[in-house]
């Protein structure tokens, strides 16, 4: 209690210097802090970036203007500031000039902040007394041919900062402790690969995934290229070691409901939606020893609701309670009970021992906390039906890449025959449709390559030539993008087995309404000239899209989406499976289109980034909290609806109401600090203060 | 809104009016679309300077206020899109004060369209340039600040 009491009042001991400070600093005097703090001593470094800085203005000039301002005490400038001997620079002058504050002007803080702030602490200065000019991302590169306007720009820019690092704060970032758990949603091969690595690595994983099974859109595919391998072949071994592994708790046809937190302690929502049938270990629970589902099967067999597996894309039936496959892990059935008219059949046919059905079950909501999450939501198909010239959904025998594969798959729903869905005939023309919605400017389709389409046609073509004597592939493509090792030979082997390439976008498929044959109209860019070619079946390798319910997910966890939708990553080449989001990481198709082996690299990398901190055991917050100065504050509570975190909250202290900040929820937006009235808040790092400084530094010329 | 590249190198020097704007915009989205558009080499007019706080929610109305009153011709506030806030929703909060803020220009005679909120995302490197290039043509259409002009 003693103790406490202490801390409350060393508390407000710096709150009240924070007031002092912050009111030396609108006086208009030099800043002065207060008591201890001497004047403000700002050292500048300004960098060349090679030719990248100094090619676009002239940097001598800013040097010069820069040693004008007030408050600078040292200027100097290097060719690569972020290089050993340019930190060096900063290091001695620190030492040497008794600094107070460190300005570095070159590219951006969000690339080289860090750099420069550990530059600066290893200078004997607390690292949150840097700042930086943006002279390079936000001036000389996109002012290439104004030399004049960006060498004032840069002035402006380093003068700007100046006044801030003159009233910068030394700061301390807070440890906190890191939960001994991750969570991946999603389930396909990069959730699973992710979830394994993690679980092997001793971490306790949430595997979480939507559908009824975990495989995701790779146990859908019949071969693999350029190895042809079955995929479910591959796939399964680790479906099964997901299903084993002591440390993966797996959670099927399950959602994250919602999520609270910061890294290492997110807390995570996770809504478990009514499945209607017991696993073994659920039964138990329930005190049904030795009951619950085992797969076998015979409720499926008497249940009279019958609908189109979505697995199968919908060209086989299932009934209202179903697997996916028979390979499903875990091999639990599931009740649709959107289709489910509640007959009780299923239940009779369960029988008394096992008594896994319970058609009132409803969802359930589970909460569960860990240290880091992936994201592996994967992609759909993208609706290729938009693009009417190609007649998917008018014309029978025009279908998808993926319905193909389903087609040739042994276990598919022709049992690997390939059929016309029209009559059921096996095709001697095929054609394939290669970039069928990708590459495409014209606003219908995506404008991006979905990346493994070639590939996987390259591969389609094969299987009909193997399967099917006298049968011919022609595919018509842009260019074949066969980048990936062993990708080229495979294309060539195709080409030698006897598949016929045209190069030319196809521009419109025909019906002919009696046969259900379809003439493939395009130009053939090479021989100069037009076709137009009857085929027996049309396969079209549409582009690919982030799943349906990836922007669900991905604002819950606050991270970003590119233009086209696929999840930013913290930076595209050297941080690709990261995001702006501390603990969140990506992996997979998720963050833009994939094969196979890239998925599963990616997977790794997230594992790893995702297992760090947890290893580390503990993590350091930016120290951007927001405070009360309890001496301006009317304890209105405006600020405490504001906060988006619920970190604030109104107390009594000293016979008045005041607020109060939750440092661990505070992430330091300054929403409570941009609308306080009192101006009572102050933003650590982005104080009022320092912000007003700014604004009059550009427009008042930095006097004041 | 003008295309990016749309516009002209002006003469400098003593007698020709700079417009001088201040561009507040938030960490995650603007500012690292700002930083896109300069990976991209995205050309746009110099004309702004900017001032980086971590969300718009940030931003005080009266920071834009002051920065009229020190003399700025325009000032453009940038964050992230609707239901893209790194911090959930201090974009929303940001915009009605900004909307705050425009009323209030208009009322005491200030021309409103110096002072504008957008929204762009951190892959959005060539729509920052689009956005700025704009800002630039329209303050340079509406000269200077009346504010300045009173002061003289």
């Amino acid at each position: 209690m003693v103790e406490k009491k202490k801390a409350t009042t060393k508390k407000t001991d710096t709150k009240k210097q924070e007031v002092k400070k912050e009111t030396s600093k609108q006086v208009p005097a030099p800043a002065v802090g207060s008591t201890t703090k001497q004047e403000a001593r700002v050292g500048v470094f300004l960098c060349h970036c090679g030719t990248n800085i100094a090619g676009s203005m002239d940097l001598m000039a800013v040097q010069e203007y820069a040693s004008t301002i007030p408050n600078v005490a040292y200027v100097d400038n290097y060719q690569y500031m972020c290089s050993t001997p340019g930190q060096g620079k900063i290091e001695k002058a620190i030492k040497d000039h008794k600094l107070t504050g460190i300005v570095v002007a070159a590219c951006t803080p969000r690339l080289h902040e860090p750099t420069f702030r550990t530059a600066t602490k290893e200078g004997g200065l607390n690292p949150f007394r840097f700042e930086m000019a943006n002279i390079r991302d936000q001036n000389s590169w996109v002012h290439m041919h104004d030399r004049e306007g960006s060498t004032e720009k840069a002035k402006d820019a380093v003068r700007i900062a100046v006044a801030k690092a003159a009233l910068l704060q030394d700061l301390y970032p807070k440890s906190v402790p890191v939960e001994k758990a991750a969570m991946v949603v999603g389930a396909g091969v990069a959730g699973m690969q992710a979830a394994l690595d993690l679980a092997y690595a001793g971490i306790k994983t949430y595997l979480i995934e939507s559908s009824p099974t975990i495989g995701g859109r790779m146990s859908q595919l019949d071969k693999t290229f350029p190895t042809l391998d079955c995929s479910q072949c591959i796939l399964t071994p680790k479906m099964v070691d997901v299903g084993r592994a002591e440390n993966i708790e797996l959670m099927t046809y399950s959602e994250v409901d919602s999520v609270e937190g910061y890294i290492g302690n997110f807390d995570v929502t996770i809504r478990k939606k009514a499945r209607g049938v017991l696993t073994p270990k659920e039964a138990e629970a329930r005190g049904l020893v030795g009951g619950g589902c085992n797969g076998c099967g015979d409720c499926d067999a008497v249940c009279p609701v019958v609908k189109p597996n979505v697995f199968e894309i919908g060209m086989k039936p299932r009934k209202a309670i179903y697997i996916y496959h028979p390979q499903v892990v875990p091999l639990i059935y599931t009740i649709d009970f959107d289709s489910c008219i509640k007959c009780g059949l299923c239940v009779t046919a369960c029988g008394p021992e096992k008594r896994a059905i319970d058609l009132e079950s409803k969802d359930e909501f589970i909460k569960v906390k860990v240290g880091t999450a992936i994201l592996a939501t994967g992609y759909d198909i993208f609706p290729i039906e938009k693009k009417e010239e190609w007649g998917y959904k008018r014309y029978e025998n025009v279908i998808t890449s993926l319905e193909f594969e389903r087609l040739i798959c042994a276990s598919g729903p022709t049992g690997g025959h390939l059929v016309r869905p029209s009559d059921g005939q096996t095709p001697k023309r095929v054609a394939f449709v290669l970039c069928a919605g990708s590459r495409d400017n014209t606003g219908i389709g995506k404008p991006y390559c979905s990346r493994f389409c070639c590939m996987y046609s390259l591969k389609h073509a094969h299987q009909i030539i193997e399967k099917i004597p006298g049968a011919i592939p022609y595919l018509f493509y842009m260019d074949i993008r066969s980048f990936g090792k062993m990708y080229e030979e495979f294309y060539y082997r195709i080409q030698d087995e006897g598949a016929k390439f045209i190069r030319g976008r196809v521009a419109n498929i025909l019906e002919d309404k009696e046969t259900k044959n379809l003439h493939v109209m395009t130009d053939d860019t090479l021989l100069d000239r037009p076709i137009d070619m009857e085929v027996d079946l049309v396969v079209l390798a549409s582009a690919i899209q982030p799943s349906d319910d990836t922007n669900r997910t991905r604002k819950l966890f606050g991270v970003s989406c590119s233009m086209d939708g696929w999840l930013l990553e913290a930076h595209p080449k050297l941080n690709p499976c990261g995001t702006t989001t501390a603990g969140v990481f990506l992996a997979g198709v998720c963050q833009g289109p994939k094969d196979i082996p890239d998925t599963v690299a990616s997977a790794e990398g997230a594992a790893s980034a995702a297992s760090i901190p947890i290893h580390m055991g503990q993590v350091e917050l930016e120290p951007y909290f927001a405070t009360c100065i309890e001496e301006k504050c009317a304890g209105c509570g405006m600020c405490v609806n504001l906060c988006p975190y619920s970190a604030l909250s109104l107390v009594e202290k000293d016979g008045r109401t005041v607020m109060q900040v939750t440092e661990a929820k505070c992430k330091g937006c300054g929403t409570c600090g941009g609308f306080c009235p009192g101006g009572a808040i102050w933003m650590n790092h982005f104080a009022t203060p320092q912000i007003v400084a700014q604004i009059d530094a550009f427009l008042l010329g930095g006097e004041q | 809104m003008s295309a990016p590249g749309d516009f002209k190198i002006p003469e400098r020097g003593p007698g020709f009016w700079q417009p001088k704007i201040l561009g507040i915009i938030c960490n995650w989205c603007s500012y690292a679309g700002a930083d896109l558009a300069g990976g991209g080499r995205i050309q746009y007019p110099p004309d702004i300077r900017i001032v980086r706080v971590m969300c718009t929610g940030r931003i005080d109305a009266l920071f834009v206020l002051k920065a009229f009153a020190d003399g700025a011709d325009g000032v453009l506030v940038s964050g992230c899109h609707f239901g893209d806030c790194h911090y959930l929703e201090g974009n929303y909060k940001a915009a009605k004060r900004m909307f705050m803020v425009k009323r209030l220009m208009k009322s005491i005679g200030l021309d409103d369209r110096r002072f504008r909120m957008t929204f762009v995302s951190a892959s959005e490197g060539a729509k920052w340039g689009k956005v700025v290039t704009d800002v630039v043509n329209v303050i340079n259409e509406l000269g200077p600040s009346p504010i300045t002009e009173f002061k003289k």
